[in-house]
């Protein structure tokens, strides 16, 4: 069965050396690969920086070098970090790379010159954030919204040159993500192999697609927030400088708003939580299905609930904004836009467990970790619901409430769908097993971890603790067990940063010394598990490319002699 | 077969199994669109700020010097009228059959191109010699910004086409007219933008 | 099996820790009992969905485990079920929403008596500004500012002679009167929050945000800064003090005013004011009543 589309008669860029193999290569999975260990590396600098800011929040004072300055400076780079610089990057430049061609049966992106490019300009960001670190005045500590004024004036760390690298860093990553996501929704678009039709893909595929297009459509808002602010900060001009008294001077700067910054920000940072939640959607279905032996449940209602979270999450920004001094009517449209997004949320929800229902549930390692995201999911989609609902977002807001919120539902969640996915590809992708052991330790102490370090948080929100807060100081509604919580929830989290030290020794140690892995190992339907050879070599799928007969989900079929039909067998 | 059909498919069911429609467009012109509705969506939302912006003086109490429209001078219109010269010269490549014409009208067009760039450098010049600096007000700072942006899509464009001429290929100089003919879209709509307020 | 167990555990700790933890809303201090209400139903509609999901979790892990002759059933879709659970989720959220909007709809409608204060927020302390006898809050602006005019009045605006200037010092409010609080800032971005009062608002330089609330309980609380301004963030703390109206019209009448301000200030420095209050006047901002 040769069959051939236009785009697979183009030669392939083969490699020559290892310089152009492994290096300046052109193959996604390579690329993948590269993404996958920057943004991890850069996500552990953010890991780190959190442990940071929990010993001066459990312990005050214990560590007399850690000055409010840094505190705020920990709070802004991390929180960046995670948001754009691991989590965006891991989840579409490494596993949207992966994947789509894999999944959709491609031999490649359909732009590998500019996917490469994409991946050099994302380490230049890299390069640039972390330049931050060691420029006069140090990284920016304006919080990771970068709210205008105070990113740059006196008064914030890092007004003067920290705010610089990361505004120009965050306009490379743009540049960086738009190259990559015009690949992944052109190569999802147009490079499916035959037989694979819009809804045989298989959900991880739909996720980072939407994920992607979302991207292309959001990243444009921070990218012309960052330069606009760059020319606030260097030229002079005043689009976000209102005039303000600094330092004992009336600026020159007038008229300038505050809030169109805001708006900016928010129109790209509200997507962007979908732009992080989308692919460990698709992600986390296909591992729920794989090991629960089940088809995914309501696989249609799947894919329509990702399409249209995508687009009514552009109607929801200002839900960040309530209490911002915009036009308070707005909260009207803004609190009922963000809790319509609930029911396609919620519908999703239903539909993970729905899978499970009637399934042959297997515990391995992975499937772990997806049962841990439902958990944590409902809870931070739940918690959501109260920042969501206008005047319910007043007491809450720029309290712990939202701290906890956002780490249960687009940290938390997110981050143990990433665990569950390296697990589940790990032995395609490297053609050798991990310890099962080592991975459910790392599993159970890193689940029940993060639900001690964040359950708490809610309730101190509740009682008004604010968030980016050094010190609590005498403060009369503040009791002192709430200084014995911050200890708890500190001390949580320190095992929690020590936990991962399994993972990654794991995922090494395993990488030399792992026995072989099957091609196969957990019988699932899906293409990128059907290539001739494990790992997949460059081209993906030998002389021919696959067929596809039936859709990704075929798992226990009545009849059918094993509990599994990969998507390239034919129908009878 | 329209996109709701193919999103209602029930594609467990065995009649679901049936090939592809053969022809689908090529992966540059997705590529191009893609980047065409990115683009859309930056210059929009700069064109929301710029009326945001400019409204606010009002609401915020500051009538006088915050606001202050820049004069259209004569080279705005020479430009415009140069970049629109260059569309035509695409056009004509694109729909030129041999490639040789092809390939002397794209070269013209991207010479129009660089003389329409040339021309905003002149025009830049022009302002600040004429004192509209850009920080002195938010109308010359938005100004700056979207003449800028729109010149940098035009470079990206100019080297887009050396690199298609360079390769001699009649498929991509295609696709550099219709990237030319959006960013002369983009222009009227700025140009018109900055000329009306 | 671990895993369902766990599951369970944690819906069932986490209903306990919410029931004996100590840790809950501040004693209510104004009249937003409508908030903490709207945060309630939020709160039971939420908690009823988490407790009811996860344990079906839990006994769906422990029904459906992988065991020897164990199948799993084949059902790709099933519209009935989709559809009625799509409609009994729409009823929680809207009867979440109901609430919330209704609450929102007084937060945002100023009742016409209330009094109005002012609250200037810089780095990192806070002001107030009451309009004294005229009711009527005279125009400011950053421009204004200067070392005898900290709060930046406008010394053209007549209705802000009378002004009375709390510089650095608590906020006093009487019980039981609805009050707009106007915010103003001088630098950056501030947020005026009593976590007492459960209403905030930003402080936005260049613009006049505000937010009207009804003390209900006469103590004194603490003003916490809620949106990131610096360095000292968290030091920019100020006090309200609510008491009864006789208290609160006897504290107001030891304040300055804008005019003892001037009256005190020498002759020159007045002069210098003026010419550069004029020099600016053609943008003037208006007062606020
Ligand atoms: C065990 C892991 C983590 C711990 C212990 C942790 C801890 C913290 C702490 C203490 C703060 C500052 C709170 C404050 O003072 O306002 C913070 C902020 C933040 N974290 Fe995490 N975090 C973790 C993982 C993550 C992950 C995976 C993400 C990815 C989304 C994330 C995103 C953020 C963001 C966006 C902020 C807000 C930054 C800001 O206020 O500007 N965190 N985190
Ligand atoms: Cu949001
Ligand atoms: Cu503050």
């Amino acid at each position: 069965m040769a069959t051939t589309l236009a785009d697979d008669l183009r030669p392939l860029h083969h490699p020559r050396s290892w310089l152009t193999k492994y290096v300046w290569s052109q193959d996604h999975k390579v690329i993948a690969i590269q993404y996958s260990v920057t943004a991890i590396l850069i996500g552990v600098v953010a890991l780190i920086l959190s442990a940071l800011m929990r010993l001066q929040l459990g312990f005050p004072g214990l560590f007399p070098s850690i000055q409010p300055d840094n505190y705020l400076q920990f709070v802004s780079m991390h929180g960046m970090i995670m948001v754009v610089y691991l989590l965006t990057a891991l989840l579409l430049g490494g596993f949207g790379n992966y994947l789509i061609p894999l999944m959709v049966g491609a031999r490649d992106m359909v732009f590998p010159f500019v996917n490469m490019l994409s991946y050099w300009l994302y380490l230049l960001s890299v390069i640039v954030l972390v330049a931050g670190f060691f420029v006069p005045g140090g990284p920016t500590g304006a919080g990771w919204t970068l709210y205008p004024p105070q990113a740059i004036t006196e008064g914030t760390p890092g007004h003067q040159w920290g705010i610089a690298t990361m505004l120009v860093s965050l306009a490379i990553f743009v540049a960086a993500f738009t190259m990559g996501g015009l690949n992944y929704v052109t190569t999802v678009l147009q490079a499916r192999t035959k037989g694979m039709t819009l809804m045989r893909m298989p959900l991880s595929v739909w996720g980072i697609f939407t994920a992607s297009i979302m991207g292309l459509l959001a990243f444009p808002a921070l990218f012309v927030a960052a330069i606009m602010m760059l020319f606030d900060h260097f030229a002079g001009t005043s689009f976000f400088m209102p005039t303000m008294q600094s330092m004992g001077r009336i600026t020159p700067t007038e008229g300038g708003s505050p809030l169109l910054f805001q708006h900016l920000f928010w129109f790209f940072g509200h997507p962007e939580v979908y732009i992080v939640a989308l692919p460990a959607f698709g992600i986390v279905s296909d591992l729920i299905s794989v090991h629960a032996r089940r088809n995914i449940f309501g696989y249609r209602m799947m894919v329509w609930a990702i399409v249209i979270i995508g687009a009514l999450s552009f109607v929801v920004w200002a839900h960040h904004m309530y209490v911002s001094g915009m036009n308070p009517y707005f909260g009207f449209f803004f609190a009922t836009s963000t809790l319509i997004i609930a029911i396609p949320t919620a519908i999703k929800v239903y539909n993970w467990l729905l899978t499970l229902w009637r399934g042959n549930i297997h515990m391995r390692v992975p499937m772990l970790f997806a049962i841990a995201f439902i958990f944590t999911f409902i809870h931070g989609g739940l918690s959501g619901l109260f920042l969501g609902n206008v005047s319910v977002d007043v007491p809450l807001s720029d309290t712990f409430f939202v701290v906890a919120h956002f780490h249960m539902v687009m940290g938390v969640s997110p981050v143990l769908v990433i665990f569950g996915a390296i697990y589940h590809w790990y032995p395609k992708i490297f053609g050798r097993m991990w310890n099962e052991t080592l991975g459910k330790l790392h599993f159970w102490i890193t689940f029940l971890g993060v639900y001690a370090i964040f359950l708490p948080m809610h309730y101190l929100g509740i009682l008004g603790v604010p968030r980016r807060y050094y010190a609590l100081g005498e403060t009369a509604f503040i009791p002192e067990s709430v200084h014995l919580a911050n200890e708890w929830i500190t001390i949580a989290a320190l095992i929690v940063f020590a936990a991962q030290g399994l993972f990654f020794f794991n995922m090494i140690w395993s990488l030399f010394r792992g026995p072989r892995a099957d091609p196969n190992p957990w019988g699932a339907a899906s293409l990128e598990w059907l290539t001739p050879q494990t790992p997949p070599a460059h081209g993906n799928w030998g002389p021919h490319l696959p067929v596809v007969y039936r859709w990704a989900y075929d798992y226990s079929v009545p009849g059918a002699a094993r509990d599994f039909i990969p998507q390239t067998e034919p129908r009878a | 077969m329209s996109l709701f059909t193919r999103l209602a498919e029930k594609s467990w069911e065995p009649k679901s199994d049936r090939d592809l429609p053969p022809d689908r467009p090529s992966a540059g012109a997705v590529g191009l669109s893609a980047y065409v509705a990115v683009a859309c969506v930056m210059f929009s939302l700069l064109v929301a700020a710029y009326v945001m912006r400019m409204g606010l003086h009002s609401a915020m109490g500051h009538m006088g010097s915050d606001w202050v429209p820049m004069p259209d001078p004569p080279l705005l219109w020479i430009n415009s009228a140069v970049l629109v010269g260059s569309s035509i010269a695409w056009e004509v490549a694109r729909r030129a059959r041999a490639q040789g014409r092809a390939v002397r009208a794209s070269i013209a067009g991207a010479a129009l191109g660089l003389c329409f760039l040339i021309g905003q450098w002149m025009l830049w010049r022009h302002y600040q010699a004429a004192g509209y600096y850009l920080a002195a007000n938010p109308a010359n700072a938005f100004f700056y910004l979207l003449t800028a942006l729109h010149g940098v899509h035009i470079m990206g464009g100019l080297g887009a086409a050396g690199w298609a001429l360079i390769g001699g290929n009649i498929r991509h100089i295609r696709l550099c007219a219709l990237y030319w003919h959006f960013l002369l879209v983009i222009w009227i709509l700025l140009a018109g933008l900055l000329v009306s307020t | 099996m671990p895993i369902a167990v766990a599951i369970a555990l944690l819906v069932l700790g986490s209903v306990a820790f919410h029931l004996f933890s100590p840790w809950w809303r501040t004693p209510l201090a104004s009249n937003w009992g409508s908030i903490d209400s709207a945060l309630d139903v939020t709160l039971w509609i939420c908690a009823a969905a988490f407790i009811l999901l996860n344990l079906f979790m839990a006994w769906v892990l422990v029904r459906y485990r992988n065991r020897p002759g164990h199948k799993a059933h084949y059902e790709p879709e099933n519209a009935t079920l989709e559809k009625r659970l799509t409609f009994w989720t729409a009823i929680g959220i809207a009867g979440m929403l109901a609430p919330g909007l209704v609450a929102w709809g007084k937060y945002v409608s100023v009742p016409k008596e209330a009094a109005i204060v002012e609250a200037v927020g810089q780095q990192w302390q806070w002001s107030f500004r009451y309009p004294g006898p005229d009711g009527v809050l005279g125009a400011a602006a950053v421009k204004y500012i200067s070392p005898d005019n900290v709060l930046g009045l406008d010394p053209l605006d007549p209705y802000g002679r009378d002004d009375l200037l709390v510089e650095a010092g608590d906020l006093h409010l009487p019980v039981g009167k609805p009050v707009k609080i106007v915010l103003r800032s001088k630098d950056v971005l501030h947020d005026f929050y009593v976590p007492e009062f459960r209403a905030k608002m930003d402080l936005v330089p260049g613009i006049v945000t505000y937010f009207w609330m009804t003390p209900t309980k006469a103590g004194t609380y603490d003003i916490l800064c809620a949106e990131l301004c610096g360095t000292g963030h968290h030091e920019m703390r100020g006090k309200v003090v609510v008491e009864t109206p006789k208290a609160f019209a006897e504290w107001q009448a030891q304040q300055t005013s804008f005019s003892q301000i001037l009256a005190d200030m020498p002759q020159a420095a007045i002069s210098i004011m003026l010419i550069k209050a004029n020099a600016c006047t053609i943008s003037a901002p208006r007062s606020i009543r």
